[in-house]
């Protein structure tokens, strides 16, 4: 009951005309700017800090204006998934797998409907957990040590194989791809340099997100110019500019799912949104293996990921409010923009300003509801981007991709290490190898590193460390269950013939 | 109308161009947001307009890299005279300096000045039956690797420095304390949280980020590297009260490149300083865990340069450099 007095407190506080306008525009900004490839959520609410206080804007309702484009960027990254197969930010990469066969296939507004309606599904559920349970999960990050997220990370290596739909082999190979990408840069444990040919700007590794839209966005427009060069591009169909309700609900429970999956590795700091969306995307295949069509456009393949990566949005903004533990980059903005405020979180933070917070989750609520709202009639908007002739199209995504990436770092440096990855990507799809467990590999790679590394240190050297925590031990079993799962169907006969992989 | 959507794009990398692009003065950060040079900056920045000591809110770069070596590189080689730059930095990046990560030693920046210090901790959870640093020290003299002790950096970083600077002046051979098992994680937060969990049994790093869990009482503070106690927590007895010579003091400034003129120089100390002295900064630095000191100009830029000396000493000591 104090709750629900605090989240009423929360709701006066948030709802003033001025926040209203301020959350529109909010949300409306951030879907654009996670819409364009490499402008993602941590620059984007980084550009516009500055913009918050030259407004002299009220802390709530900087607070308001700035969360509301951090929900915007989870709702927009999945539009250029969709529509380009160019992932907008990291935890949209799983969203190009059924969402751009689908928009080839000419159901563009379907898969941009049933993605929006599963965004709001994800980030509702998880803002609801953040509600409820806030202090009581934050122990989960507590009990949670360096074996068992490396006994997490086993479980996402273990299951990359399933990602794609082609030669899994091919797909193993692609996520060792991203494991050996992953080990450039400063090893965080010891500080020695490795893999980085004496180059100060290879100490911190290869941004996943330069390699993203590297791998994306540049190899994209190289199969274009040979496309082009070999007599024309095929025009997308665009069916219609305006789903049906029908449509809408199509991603059904599978939007339920991916939700629980991603809120759970949302609230583990440092697993965060790209390893909700992936692990939401596996779990839901495995789920509907017996009559799915994954990879070729099933809805179930882009409600689930896209649920999980939004649920994992709000269930990560649990560590970092109640334990000041930033698990990605975006809460780690989050966090930057609370302590610019003046609010600082940590185990106190809900004793010492209340307002502050409830004020902070009443706005994520009007923020979801504000998207839906926003996103459905945009869909004939962005339904119409496909329309536009190709040579508009691709120097645009040039041009976007090398602003974005340039306002990350402000590195030219990046700059050749992008076009560097868009070579590589090109190669990799002349192979028929799949550049999604590329990024897993590079994303998740560091991390299971770390952890082993750290349980390593504990332990010093003694491998039982892993297999002695209760946790660890669960994950493994899990992980064998998985696998067991998969090829006792795979020793089934088939339902249909999109079940036959390769 | 078909275009709408490309016009915003386009307006929206506009903006964030024009905002990069502003003549306001520039404070870099050398790391992503959210972390200590971050602070230092936004905090610093927001403060200078504030007190209207510069005519437009301070733009806040963020150029992470190499701890630090990448911004120092680069202001180094393309922005050494710019007299509208400062860069964010802290005993950490001298700490690199020291060991020869960064592409230069101190001499090619302008050190400008100094206006706090996060303080240096030994932290344990609050029912280790770890009372004293006389009892730390006691266990780590028996076996070196009977405890875990993790920290935010790597092996030889400051966090580990600090702790071994205190088992030297117990006393401990350097064979002995090498053995010392030392976790990083990916900060103090994750340090002190993985503590509580109970997957290590002793923290070191700066006081600042994990003030909140000392002041909740999941955590005590066996030790505070510093001259004084801090204000904050006046209950908690320093190393140098339990008979161990050692500071850790965490400093947070700012440097600017090596070509700026004395003039341009000088006013920024000279705004900084006007900035230490108003009872906001000092407010501000207790709130968030810092002790307000001040070392501006020519002394600070011959501090930086001693302390610099002095780790890359310790760290031979120690075996960190060869």
């Amino acid at each position: 009951m104090e709750m629900v007095s605090a989240l009423a407190q929360g709701f006066a506080v948030a709802i003033t005309p001025t926040n209203l306008i301020l959350a529109l525009f909010g949300c409306f900004a951030g879907t654009l700017i996670g819409a364009l490839p490499g402008l993602g959520p941590v620059n984007g609410v980084a550009i516009l800090i500055p913009l918050a206080f030259s407004l002299g804007l009220e802390p709530t309702s900087a607070l308001i204006m700035l969360s509301c484009i951090y929900y915007g960027c989870m709702y927009g990254g999945r539009i250029s998934s969709i529509m380009l197969n160019i992932p907008g930010d990291e935890p949209a990469i799983m969203t190009t797998l059924d969402g751009y066969p689908m928009a080839k296939a000419g159901r563009a507004s379907e898969a941009l409907a049933i993605s929006a309606v599963a965004s709001f599904v994800g980030a509702t559920f998880g803002t609801i957990g953040l509600t409820l349970f806030a202090p009581l999960l934050a122990k989960a990050a507590i009990y949670f040590g360096p074996a068992d997220y490396f006994a997490l990370y086993v479980m996402a290596f273990a299951t990359i194989g399933g990602v794609t739909s082609v030669n899994p082999f091919k797909t193993l190979l692609a996520a060792f791809l991203g494991l050996m990408i992953a080990t450039v840069g400063l090893d965080p444990a010891t500080g020695t340099a490795r893999y980085t040919l004496g180059s100060f700007h290879l100490y911190d590794g290869f941004d996943p997100i330069v390699a993203i839209v590297g791998l994306f966005a540049i190899s994209e427009v190289l199969v274009y110019l040979e496309r082009v060069h070999e007599g024309g591009a095929r025009m997308v169909p665009l069916g219609r500019a305006m789903p049906r309700l029908k449509d809408m609900m199509a991603g059904g429970w599978a939007n339920l799912r991916g939700s629980v999956v991603g809120f759970i590795c949302g609230i583990l700091p440092g697993a965060g949104a790209s390893l909700g969306a992936f692990m939401s995307y596996i779990f839901e295949k495995r789920w509907s293996a017996r009559d799915g069509r994954f990879g070729s456009g099933d809805p179930r393949g882009i409600a689930a990921p896209e649920a999980g990566n939004n649920a994992a949005s709000g269930g990560a903004l649990i560590p970092m409010l109640t334990l000041g533990i930033p698990g990605s980059g975006t809460t780690a903005v989050m966090l930057a923009l609370l302590i610019s405020l003046n609010v600082q979180p940590g185990p106190l933070l809900f004793a010492r300003q209340p307002d502050m917070v409830w004020g902070l989750i009443a706005a994520l609520y009007l923020a979801n509801i504000a998207l839906l709202f926003m996103n459905i009639p945009m869909i004939g908007l962005f339904t119409r981007m496909l329309s536009l002739p190709q040579w508009i199209l691709m120097p645009f995504v040039v041009m976007v991709s090398f602003l974005g990436v340039y306002s990350i770092s402000h590195s030219s440096f990046d700059l050749f290490v992008m076009v560097g990855f868009g070579v590589m990507g090109y190669v990799l799809r002349m192979l028929g190898i799949a550049l999604v467990p590329v990024v897993l590999g590079l994303l998740l790679g560091a991390d299971m590193e770390n952890n082993l590394r750290r349980a390593l240190s504990i332990s010093t050297g003694d491998f039982q460390i892993l297999v002695s925590s209760p946790i660890a031990l669960t994950l493994y079993a899990v992980t064998a269950a998985m696998l067991a799962l998969a090829f006792v169907l795979s020793l089934r006969p088939p339902k249909n013939d999109a079940a036959v992989t390769d | 109308m078909r275009n709408l959507s490309k016009l915003l794009g386009a307006a929206v990398v506009w903006t964030s161009l024009s905002f990069a692009g502003a003549t306001a003065a520039e404070c870099i950060a050398p790391a992503d947001p959210g972390g200590g040079w971050d602070f230092t900056c936004r905090t610093i920045g927001k403060m200078l307009f504030d007190q209207k000591l510069v005519d437009a809110p301070i733009q806040v770069t963020n150029m992470p890299g190499g701890v630090g070596a990448v911004a120092y590189a680069k202001v180094m080689s393309s922005r050494a005279d710019d007299a509208d730059l400062i860069v964010a930095t802290s005993t950490v990046g001298v700490t690199q300096i020291a060991q020869g990560k960064y592409p230069a030693d101190t001499s090619v920046m302008r050190w400008l000045a100094m206006l706090g210090s996060d303080v240096g901790v030994i932290l344990v959870p609050k029912d280790s039956e770890l009372k004293s640093l006389d009892d730390l020290i006691g266990v780590l003299k028996k076996d070196p690797s009977a405890l875990a002790v993790a920290g935010s950096t790597a092996a030889g970083g400051w966090d580990h420095i600090r702790l071994l600077m205190l088992a030297q002046a117990a006393g401990m051979s350097g064979d002995a304390y090498k053995q010392i098992r030392w976790v990083q994680f990916d900060g103090g937060g994750p340090a002190v949280t993985q503590m509580i969990g109970g997957q290590v049994q002793v923290v070191s790093t700066d006081l600042g980020e994990i003030a909140g869990f000392v002041e909740s009482g999941d955590v005590r503070i066996l030790a505070a590297l510093s001259d004084e106690r801090v204000p904050a927590f006046p209950d908690s007895p320093t190393a140098k009260e339990q008979g161990l010579d050692v500071t850790g003091y965490n400093w947070r400034g700012f440097y600017t490149g090596g070509g700026v003129s004395d003039d341009a120089y000088g006013a920024w100390v000279d705004r900084l300083q006007k900035l230490y002295d108003t009872d906001d900064w000092k407010k501000t630095a207790q709130e968030n865990g810092l002790v307000p000191v001040w070392r501006g100009g020519a002394e600070f830029d011959a501090y930086v340069k001693d302390q610099a000396e002095k780790m890359n000493a310790i760290s031979r000591e120690i075996g960190v450099v060869k």
